[in-house]
């Protein structure tokens, strides 16, 4: 019976050990999201606020849907992979309300370039030139077709 | 009503309003992200280095100036030195890039983005589950829950992270994720011209990507780290780190 004479002490010690393990699970259940652990351990409402932002470019298909006629003419020249806004920049404000958002023309001085200014690291088979010596201080659209800047006979090349 | 028939009540009320609190649940969107696994295409051969897809993804995420969710860098490789590329990126080449001053030797573009790994470092290290794995291999980051710590920035081999400057969270791509649930494309594969840059459904056995991963000798970067990169590399140089 000796062993257990002072077990009073092993009560409160057991006790202590019990309200820290209570006060942990009712802390931890208080401030951890609600959300937390729903598809594994992050917050699963995270992937709601991510998705639900808004897109800046419609995409191409949206953009066909209206202008079936620069399509057409895209189609058969050498920027049929290239999509409308890779030029024409974000445009899905235009795509929601076209009569409200007008969007602007790019700028022919500066957007061709970006592309087809030499440089060494390109590509050998990509078209490109050293602008200066090849405009002689002309804009491209003045000899070339945007849309479709092909090589076909007859009209703008 | 007694104390016992009060005590009986409780476990039975909390039950109740853990419901309440739960809400209605929110309605199934038309996306199942069990269904894809989503990964990229990057051909070096096509990379003409003009920056368009840095700037479309700065306008669609609204990336602060100087700091990148994607880049573009230049390599000039000399003769046989693939120990020492001389790499630059001015402004994450977001402008193009200027003719270079070297001249011979190889040269070419490499565009660089999270690479949205299986095993990814940065998630490991997050000490509070900020940043995690979604169902169809998207690596995101909780911008509501990220501390601050810094600690995935420093973790990833790749240096794709960055500390937004107002947010004060960790940032990097989400791969559009806002764009992919809802059927698009990524904003810079949209406005790649050449297709240098191409996003891939592995789960879709369709996905033309999936059929020039089969058919090409494709590498990710820093295969050796092991993180299951899913960027895929077409025409990689071994002097790319």
């Amino acid at each position: 019976m000796n062993k257990f004479q002072d077990y009073a002490h092993l009560i409160r010690v057991a006790a202590v050990f019990l309200l820290g393990a209570i006060a942990f699970v009712a802390v931890r259940a208080a401030i951890l999201p609600k959300s937390f652990g729903r598809y594994g351990y992050y917050r699963g409402d995270a992937l709601q606020e991510i998705t639900s932002r808004l897109v800046a470019y419609a995409g191409h298909q949206q953009c066909e849907g209206c202008h079936p006629d620069v399509l057409e003419v895209k189609a058969k020249g050498v920027h049929a992979h290239v999509n409308c806004e890779s030029c024409h920049g974000p445009l899905a404000k235009h795509a929601e309300d076209p009569s409200a958002v007008k969007p602007v023309l790019p700028n022919v001085a500066t957007l061709c370039v970006r592309c087809h200014s030499e440089n060494i690291a390109k590509p050998s088979g990509f078209p490109q030139v050293d602008a200066k010596e090849h405009a002689q201080g002309q804009l491209c659209n003045t000899c070339h077709q945007p849309h479709s800047p092909g090589f076909e006979a007859g009209g703008k090349k | 009503m007694n104390r016992r028939q009060i005590l009986l009540l409780l476990p039975a009320a909390a039950i109740a309003w853990d419901f309440v609190l739960a809400g209605t649940p929110e309605e199934a969107p038309n996306y199942n992200a069990m269904d894809h696994w989503w990964g990229m295409l990057l051909d070096i051969t096509k990379c003409i280095g003009c920056g368009s897809c840095v700037q479309a993804c700065a306008k669609e995420n609204d990336v602060p100036d100087g700091y990148f969710r994607t880049w573009v860098e230049r390599y000039h490789v000399d003769d046989w030195h693939i120990e020492s590329p001389v790499v630059d990126s001015p402004d994450g080449g977001k402008e193009g890039f200027p003719q270079s001053e070297l001249k011979g030797g190889k040269n070419f573009f490499v565009p660089k983005l999270c690479n949205h790994c299986v095993d990814s470092p940065c998630t490991q290290v997050c000490p509070v589950g900020a940043t995690f794995h979604t169902a169809d291999g998207v690596v995101l980051i909780d911008y509501n829950y990220c501390l601050g710590c810094r600690y995935c920035i420093q973790a990833c081999p790749y240096g794709c992270r960055f500390f937004h400057p107002t947010r004060h969270t960790a940032e990097k791509c989400t791969l559009c994720y806002h764009r992919i649930t809802k059927g698009l494309t990524t904003a810079c594969c949209e406005v790649c011209p050449t297709g240098a840059r191409q996003l891939a459904d592995l789960k879709n056995p369709n996905d033309p990507i999936q059929a020039f991963l089969k058919t090409h000798a494709v590498q990710v970067l820093k295969p050796h780290l092991a993180t299951g990169a899913k960027m895929f590399y077409n025409g990689l140089d071994g002097s790319v780190r």
